[in-house]
């Protein structure tokens, strides 16, 4: 057994209320920038769709994660050897190409102050960020919002065509969920193994996968290995970028910004002990239904004796054990079972994780007499706006009953809960049936409807003070600006040199000094020196 | 003196410039060492140009270090006859550079008329593509028209003397007097193409990723104590 630490996200997507204020806060954070004006680190989408880019989930097409062949773990676009000798490296004929996501433009604002007077009021034309050229704009982000479009779209949702029975998508019987969807920081990343160059990787300390922009040689095949087509290709630099799970805020403690400006509270973020020894045999589980329990049973319990001298062991410190036995996420995924991993069928057993929505059918049957009644959520549940089946194809790979669970404890609970608050009677023996017990219920409760930020957010500070002086290096990560030579966003292997020290990084302060001495040297009575 | 210049200056100052730029840039400038791949922006043009040019460019690479590299007698020694290898060059290399300025052609094509594509390319790129089209041109037409009109003549008894004795610091410029147009000028713009080689995309020659298929898929990188 080597135990290594994940840090992991939970979207409870019953309280998504797709305000898209996660997507923009990550994108004026990361990718304002000339070249990746069309990557959002983190999108929100409208399901049923086809999504950013389109048909993400085809993996018919785009071959990205793994498959079994013949028993053995390999990568859906082909091994090591094909694709040298099949000549793929000059052609890469499964990547996506920019029309997939859109093209990024910019309107001409300045017509409209320059616009002589005239009959007509003066139009900003969309002008392409690319070429700068007039555009008609067909397809963007978010095109799909709030379901537009989605008579024509919505048949195409993969998810959809995977059920065999007719979705309407009249009027009527439309149904809609938000899906906010960002890098996966997989245990088992196929963008690092499709990386020919080595640039990819995932760090020991917190699992984070990244990409080191001074490695990465522009080979591409890591836009194909993502199913979630979460690694993009920046036009400008012609290097792969993708979301860094905010990681020098991570390094803090902090949580992402998409998770801190979250408006509904959605997100939750934690540590996960895992089995790193087992994550090849997790991932090669035959049947694609049981990866979702082959999955979770990588998880260690942070209280096991047993684990925590192993961790220990392995070089896990202290606080990060602490952390893992305060972890929100593993009470969401592991002892209530509330949340999935998204398309457990790829198999690269992704790290964010997501509670299904139920609230179309609680409105409707909420209003009845469910208190008195509980045993009415299990119809209930079958009635469901969303079909059990749409979902089941997003989380569970098609596995309805799993699903089926999480939505029934989260009613359960609603009822319970409704029933303390408005002073009703309970027949507490209920809950057992979805396997639960009050105090279980109460627990879950907080989490999912308090959501109390310290709850939400469990997250050790890196122990960087071992290997690096912290004080230098502040400011030393992300992205440099376009011209400039580059920095990778890990400071150990490119922004930070052999013996520590940083160019350019930093506050102003001459090399072989302590962060203390500097310290005392330009703050001279609480007033900066330069 | 123009004969010393062009045969024995120009190309020792390309070579240098390809070695010190290449050490150059590559402590420099790894966050711009990049393929430079756009089929991100057009890839249907690509997947013929580029798969064309790199398929048929290997060979020719391969068929020059042979030819420039290997004198007669070795050839001779294990057998092959001056005549086989000749029809060797002329009929494989012949193909091959045939495959490779019909990949050479398209993607010049689609670089300059594509506005998208030609929005991306820097001015290095225009260089560097017109450059190479131009070398494959000329060598297409050395090898299989000048050969043809010039029957006398042979490379190896000349060009590939110059260069060898080149490498091995005893230039003699004379050995390049009589050899045709074509191949001089096809001699030339290939060392100019080698002294732009380290500033511009063609960097990525040297990233070809030979480590991948050894290596373990799933890495992990852990910060080192100080």
């Amino acid at each position: 057994m080597k135990i290594k630490a994940q840090i992991a996200m939970v979207m409870n997507l019953d309280k998504c209320i797709g305000c898209h204020t996660c997507s923009v806060t990550c994108k004026t954070t990361w990718t304002n920038r000339e070249g990746a004006e069309y990557m959002w680190f983190n999108n929100v989408e409208t399901k049923p769709g086809i999504g950013y880019p389109k048909r993400w989930e085809d993996q018919e097409t785009y071959k990205g994660g793994w498959e079994v062949k013949n028993g053995k773990l390999e990568l859906k676009s082909g091994s090591k050897l094909s694709k040298i000798a099949l000549g793929k490296i000059f052609y890469n004929p499964d990547m996506p190409e920019m029309k997939d996501y859109y093209e990024p433009w910019d309107y001409d604002y300045e017509s409209l102050t320059n616009a002589k007077d005239s009959n007509h009021t003066p139009v900003a034309r969309a002008k392409s960020a690319i070429t700068g050229e007039n555009m008609d704009l067909e397809w963007g982000p978010n095109w799909e919002d709030q379901l537009a479009g989605a008579h024509v779209t919505g048949p195409k949702d993969p998810n959809i065509e995977k059920i065999e029975e007719e979705i309407k998508f009249n009027f009527e019987q439309a149904f809609m969920m938000y899906l906010p969807r960002l890098c996966e920081h997989c245990l088992n990343p196929s963008c690092v193994a499709s990386c020919p160059s080595g640039a990819m990787y995932k760090r020991d300390e917190d699992g984070i996968v990244l990409v080191d922009q001074e490695a990465c040689r522009g080979w591409r095949y890591c836009m194909t290995g993502c199913p979630y087509k979460k690694v993009y290709f920046n036009w400008k630099t012609n290097k792969a970028e993708k979301c860094t799970f905010c990681f020098p805020r991570i390094e803090s403690g902090l949580p992402t910004v998409c998770s801190e400006t979250c408006t509904g509270r959605i997100r939750y973020l934690g540590v996960l002990l895992y089995d790193a020894d087992r994550v090849e045999e997790a991932a090669s589980t035959p049947d694609p239904k049981d990866l979702y329990q082959a999955q979770c049973d990588l998880f260690l319990d942070p209280n096991d004796p047993e684990v925590i001298e192993q961790a220990l062991k392995d070089g896990i410190a202290e606080d990060w054990i602490e952390a893992a036995q305060n972890s929100p996420v593993y009470k969401l995924a592991i002892e209530h079972k509330l949340a999935f991993p998204l398309h457990p069928e790829y198999r690269t057993l992704p790290m964010v994780w997501y509670v299904p929505p139920l609230s179309p059918i609680m409105n409707y049957f909420e209003g009845k007499d469910s208190i008195k009644n509980p045993d009415m959520i299990f119809p209930a549940i079958e009635e469901m706006r969303i079909p059990i089946q749409y979902l089941a194809n997003m989380l569970t790979a098609g596995d309805t009953e799993t699903v089926k669970g999480s939505l029934q404890r989260m009613a359960m609970m609603r009822s319970y809960m409704r029933a303390i608050s408005s002073g009703k009677d309970f027949d507490e023996s209920k809950l057992a049936r979805v396997g639960l017990d009050a105090n279980q219920t109460k627990k879950m409760y907080r989490l999912l409807a308090i959501a109390k930020y310290e709850d939400r957010f469990v997250i050790p500070t890196s122990h960087k003070e071992g290997h690096m002086d912290v004080y230098r290096s502040q400011g030393s990560a992300g992205y440099d600006e376009l011209g400039s030579t580059g920095s990778a966003p890990e400071q150990e292997f490119s922004v930070m040199g052999s013996n520590g020290s940083c160019d350019g990084c930093g506050p102003v302060g001459q090399p072989g000094k302590t962060g203390e001495e500097m310290y005392k040297e330009n703050f001279y009575g609480g007033i900066w020196r330069d | 003196m123009v004969n010393q210049f062009l045969w024995v200056i120009f190309p020792y100052i390309c070579i240098a410039i390809f070695i010190v730029g290449h050490i150059f840039r590559y402590r420099n400038d790894q966050f711009g060492w990049t393929a430079k791949s756009s089929e991100f922006i057009e890839k249907k043009q690509l997947m013929i140009g580029s798969f064309l040019f790199h398929i048929g460019i290997i060979p020719v690479i391969l068929g020059h270090i042979s030819g420039l590299g290997i004198p007669k007698e070795w050839t001779r020694a294990l057998g092959v006859s001056d005549h086989m290898y000749h029809m060797g060059a002329v009929y494989v290399g012949g193909f091959f550079g045939v495959v490779t300025l019909a990949g050479m052609l398209i993607l010049t094509a689609r670089r300059f008329t594509k506005a998208n594509v030609r929005k991306l390319s820097s001015r290095s790129d225009l260089i560097v593509n017109t450059l190479l089209l131009l070398i494959v041109i000329l060598g297409v037409y050395s090898s299989l028209v000048t050969n043809t009109l010039t029957p006398g003549f042979d490379y190896r008894d000349s060009i590939s003397i110059w260069f060898r004795d080149l490498l091995i610091l005893r230039p003699d410029a004379s050995l390049m007097a009589s050899v045709p147009l074509a191949f001089k000028l096809h001699v030339l713009s290939g060392f100019l193409i080698f002294a732009l080689w380290p500033f511009t995309r063609l960097v990525h020659v040297w990233s070809v990723p030979l480590n991948y298929a050894r290596r373990s898929y799933i890495l992990y990188r852990r910060n080192r104590a100080s």
